[in-house]
Formats: C-alpha cells, sequence, structure tokens
C-alpha cells in the first residue's frame, strides 16, 4: 500500500470518526422492552441516547380505559429541550405526538390508545443532540387503538368535527394551556375506517409568533385534550391552529387569561 | 382466550432480569373459601375483600347477604364468577338447611351479578334497570373479568336476572323484605330492608372504609339515594363493599368522598390540570382510613374528566 493511499484511508477514517463515535447502539433498556432496539435505532437514528430520570412521565396508577390513557411528561429539568416525543413500544402505531416547544417549556400533557400491555416512554431532545429518555411499563386491556372511537358508534363525530375548546391559566411559571379538540382520530385499523387524524398543530401569541408546535399521530385519544406551558407573563390573545390528514384547518383563539373566568364559573 | 393470549405476551414482554419471577408464577386460580359472619337471626353477611379486583383475590371483592326463608335460602349478590357463586350456594346450604330459593342482584356490576349461574334454580331478580343495563355491558365486563381474573372465571357466562324487583315490600317464605328501587353508583340500584333483623342491605350505594366506584355513577341521585337510605330506619347497614356498619357512618363517609370528589374533580378541571396530575392530586387526611381511595380517585377521573372539561371549558373556535 503507498503512503499516500494509506494517508488517504487515514483522513477518510477520521471524517468517518466523529460519525462513528456518535452512532453508538442505544443502552440496554431498563424496561427489558423487546421492541426497544427497533425503535432506538429508527426514531434516535444513532444519536447518543441515555435514560433520563430527569424525565418525568407521570401516569395514573391503572389505566382505567385503554383508549384514552393519560400521559404527562415533564422535562423541564433539562434545561434547554429541542424536541419531546411519546412513544408506546409495543402500540401499532408506536409514537403519539413529536412536540417541539419553540417558545414554550418542556412539558406536555395528552391522552393515548393503548392497544395492549406496553412500555409508556418520553424521549427528550436536548440542545446538545443527546436524547433523553424515560418510561415506564403499563398494563391495559386490548383493542385501544383497534375499537372503533365512541364518535363512530354514536354516528355524530361529522357534527361536532373539530370543534375546540380550551383554556388559558396565567401563573408565575407558566402561562398554563388546555385545550381539547372534537375529532375521531382514526387509526386506520378497524374495519372500513381508513386513517384519519390531526396531524398538525401550532400555538402562536398575539403578534403571530409560533410558541409551540406539534405533529400528531393517530395513536393519540379520540378528542385529543393538550396541556402545554408557555412562558408566563403573555398577554393577549393566543391563537391555535390545527390540520388533520385530509387537509381540514381548525383555528381558535382565546385570551391568555381565560382560565380564571373559567375557575369562577366552575365553583358556581 | 384473550386471557390466554395476553398473558403468553406479558411473559415474552418480560426479560427474567427486571421482574421476579412471583410475578408471573401464579397461573393456576385458587379456590374460594366465602366465610359467613352471622348478623342477626337467620342471616349473615359474607364479606369481600376490601381491594380492587384483582388474580389474587379472584374478584371477591363485594359483600353478599345470606338469609334463611321457609322456601330456602335467600342470597343477596352472587360475587365475580360461576366458582364464587357455587361456594355462596354451597355455604347457604350449610348455614341454612335448604338450598337458595331467591337471588336478589342489587346492581349491574360483575364483582355482584357474575355468580348467578351457580343459581340455576332459584329466581334471580333485579330491578328492570339492572337487567337492561347488564344486556348492554356484561359481554364487555365479562371480557375484563376474563383478562384480569383468568382461571377463577372458567364457566362463568353473562346470566341476566328477571326484572321483577319493584320498590315496595315482598315476603319470601315467610321472611319480610322490604325494596328500595334507588339509583345513583349506577342506572339501577336496588336496596334491601330485612324487616326481622333490621338490616339495610345497600348494595354498592354504600361504601364502608373503602372508596367508592364510579364508572356508571351519577352524583345527584347518589346523594337522593343516600338521604332516603339515611331516612330508611335499620339497626345496622350492609355496604356493598367494607365492613358492616352499625352507626350510620358507612353512609355519611359515602357521601362525604362523593361530595369531596365531585368539587375536586371540577376544581381540578377549572385549574387546568390535566387527568393524571387530576388523579395524582392529594386525598384529604379524613379519608386516609379508606381502602383503594387512590385506585378509585383515579378510576373517576377517567370516568368524568372529558364530561367536565366539555361541560367547564368555553368554545374558542370562532
Amino acid at each position: 500500500m503507498s503512503n499516500g493511499m494509506m494517508r488517504t484511508l487515514l483522513s477518510i477514517a477520521m471524517l468517518a470518526a466523529p460519525v462513528a463515535a456518535q452512532s453508538q447502539p442505544p443502552p440496554v433498556d431498563p424496561l427489558g422492552s423487546p421492541m426497544w432496539e427497533h425503535h432506538a435505532g429508527k426514531l434516535f437514528a444513532g444519536a447518543p441516547v441515555v435514560f433520563d430520570p430527569r424525565v418525568e412521565v407521570t401516569l395514573p396508577v391503572l389505566t382505567e380505559n385503554q383508549h384514552v390513557m393519560p400521559v404527562t411528561v415533564d422535562a423541564r429539568a433539562l434545561g434547554e429541550v429541542v424536541r419531546i416525543m411519546i412513544f408506546a413500544d409495543l402500540n401499532p402505531i408506536p409514537v403519539a405526538v413529536e412536540y417541539t416547544p419553540l417558545a414554550a417549556q418542556a412539558f406536555i400533557a395528552t391522552r393515548i390508545k393503548l392497544d395492549q400491555r406496553t412500555p409508556l416512554r418520553a424521549a427528550v431532545l436536548t440542545a446538545d443532540g443527546v436524547w433523553h429518555v424515560a418510561g415506564h411499563w403499563v398494563d391495559a386491556a386490548g383493542g385501544g387503538c383497534s375499537a372503533p372511537p365512541l364518535s363512530r358508534v354514536r354516528g355524530d363525530w361529522a357534527d361536532h368535527l373539530g370543534e375546540l375548546r380550551g383554556a388559558a391559566w396565567s401563573g408565575p411559571g407558566a402561562t398554563r394551556l388546555r385545550l381539547s379538540f372534537r375529532h375521531p382520530m382514526d387509526t386506520g385499523l378497524v374495519e372500513n375506517i381508513p386513517a384519519y387524524n390531526i396531524d398538525q398543530l401550532t400555538v402562536s401569541d398575539a403578534a403571530g409568533r409560533a410558541l409551540a408546535r406539534m405533529t400528531v399521530h393517530g395513536a393519540v385519544s379520540e378528542d385529543p385534550s393538550f396541556t402545554l406551558l408557555l412562558d408566563p407573563g403573555l398577554t393577549g390573545n393566543l391563537a391555535v391552529a390545527a390540520r388533520d390528514t385530509d387537509g381540514l384547518e381548525f383555528a381558535g383563539t382565546l385570551a391568555a387569561g381565560s382560565g380564571a373566568k373559567v375557575a369562577a364559573a366552575a365553583l358556581r | 382466550m384473550i386471557a390466554r393470549r395476553e398473558l403468553l405476551l406479558g411473559a415474552l414482554a418480560f426479560p427474567l432480569a427486571t421482574v421476579p419471577l412471583v410475578a408471573r408464577a401464579e397461573l393456576f386460580a385458587g379456590t374460594y373459601a366465602p366465610e359467613a359472619i352471622p348478623i342477626g337471626e337467620g342471616i349473615w353477611m359474607v364479606r369481600g375483600a376490601d381491594e380492587a379486583i384483582g388474580f389474587a383475590n379472584g374478584g371477591a371483592i363485594a359483600n353478599s347477604v345470606i338469609m334463611a326463608s321457609d322456601a330456602g335460602a335467600i342470597i343477596i349478590d352472587t360475587g365475580p364468577s360461576i366458582a364464587f357463586g357455587a361456594a355462596l350456594g354451597a355455604l347457604a346450604r350449610r348455614l341454612t338447611g335448604r338450598s337458595a330459593a331467591r337471588v336478589y342482584i342489587t346492581h349491574q356490576h360483575p364483582d355482584h351479578s357474575f355468580g348467578n349461574g351457580a343459581f340455576p334454580e332459584a329466581e334471580i331478580h333485579a330491578l328492570p334497570g339492572t337487567r337492561a343495563e347488564l344486556e348492554r355491558d356484561g359481554s364487555g365486563f365479562s371480557d375484563a373479568m376474563y383478562r384480569m381474573l383468568h382461571g377463577w372465571m372458567a364457566g362463568t357466562e353473562v346470566i341476566l336476572p328477571v326484572a321483577a324487583a319493584a320498590e315496595g315490600p315482598v315476603v319470601v317464605g315467610g321472611r319480610s323484605l322490604r325494596l328500595l328501587a334507588l339509583s345513583g353508583h349506577s342506572e339501577a340500584d336496588l336496596a334491601i330492608l330485612d324487616e326481622i333483623s333490621g338490616t339495610l342491605i345497600a348494595g354498592d350505594l354504600v361504601f364502608h372504609d373503602r372508596a367508592p366506584a364510579t364508572p356508571h355513577a351519577a352524583f345527584a341521585p347518589w346523594h337522593a339515594a343516600l338521604a332516603r337510605l339515611a331516612a330508611t330506619a335499620h339497626r345496622q347497614c350492609v355496604p356493598g363493599h367494607g365492613p358492616l356498619c352499625r352507626t350510620g357512618a358507612a353512609i355519611a363517609q359515602t357521601g362525604d368522598w362523593l361530595a369531596w370528589l365531585e368539587t375536586a374533580l371540577r376544581e381540578a378541571v377549572a385549574g387546568g390540570l390535566d387527568m393524571a396530575e387530576a388523579a395524582n392530586q392529594p386525598i384529604p387526611a379524613r379519608f386516609a382510613g379508606m381502602a383503594a381511595a387512590r385506585y378509585k380517585l383515579t378510576r373517576s377521573v377517567s370516568h368524568f374528566y372529558p364530561r367536565l372539561e366539555a361541560e367547564l371549558f368555553p368554545r374558542i373556535d370562532g
């Protein structure tokens, strides 16, 4: 081998080295999921992954309803967060939401479907390119993704499609935003009902600046609900814009302090 | 056979290293051994475990009652499975010397009604609403019970009661009973006063030292039913779950929990909490003695939250 060729090979190796160093196999899964390596390979594509208790995944003590499993992810302890992904290893549609907080805090609560007992996790990408993962096994009766939504059974899904409710509460640490849509969120796994779900959601401030954005998948529950934490001290109206997989657009506007009225009305 | 498949998947999903072997070791159902507590003349209470339905207890979590009459034993609530019903029927024969002649089902829930198949020779009575609810929900309950209880459920089918119970007095084999047709815990809740012993058998309208379950509950009629029970003179009350009550405390405690629960859920929605946050909120210290409180609060959040959100949150789409 000539010296020249050796130098070329070396420089190729050096070029490749940083990539090779990043492309480690994912760490051993503390939950022992049969699907961990498959999902980790696909979702993190060789980026560094750590299991991190600073990602708090809060679940109820049991799955009362496999069609509506609440999950809250709080990754505020991690500092600057680029994305939060919620996924269930053994769901036929594993990823439920991919959340980009933009100007919002690293916190999201929503409700998802569970098709069987599965690990339920959050993977949080920080600005340094590292994915921080945490989660728990949850037990669930079967069929969360493969039974028709209630509104399909009742037959009134189209009458309420895109109805949007919500309120925002101004707190010292954050402006808390609650949103709920009427949408069947069809998974495509029910006979003769094609996949049909909200797939994009953006929240903007009064000046039109996007504060939070997410991609939503069919694993999110029928009539999806989201809780986000925006920065404190927001004033004026917040704008909510969503689009579903048929291209229908849904929009709403709410005052940043509207939660106070809800609280007053609720206490009667 | 759904239950079997789930079990296999569960086993495959766990590597041996992360799960203690005991979690997978018990694959066979045990044997029910219901015990009778005498609580008056010719009347016995059979206590359920103060727990959630689980494989360890075979689903035997509800209280049943056995009474003697000249026509044969009277059974109130047949338990979670045909095997439990059979054990309960045998216990009634030992105690009264007679087979069951009449069965009353207080309400539709499977921990109270799924032993019906063990009483083919008795008349099984319930309120018309209970029969209708079981007709609607029985098969779903059955799936859930088989999934959780596996072999304990072997042979259990949904046996619909006769819609023959109605408000008012009834005499069974010389034993005078007063039936109260109520609702609130479900769409139809039967309470029974045994006149001779002064025992009020309340079904799941009353829980005692165990948090109430709410999958089919409505607050207003439940409070009205509790007021009616409190106003019905009785010496003692057999709650649907929990120990016998001789003081009226169980009725008051059930009402107290329901009032707290409704307010807590409304406040949680009104304060912007999501479901997992609401389910994990603090439970007042006065309910510390209530079994399964966190479990029942979590279930109740699931039952009521979406409806409350729809009620309390304003529309924001134009």
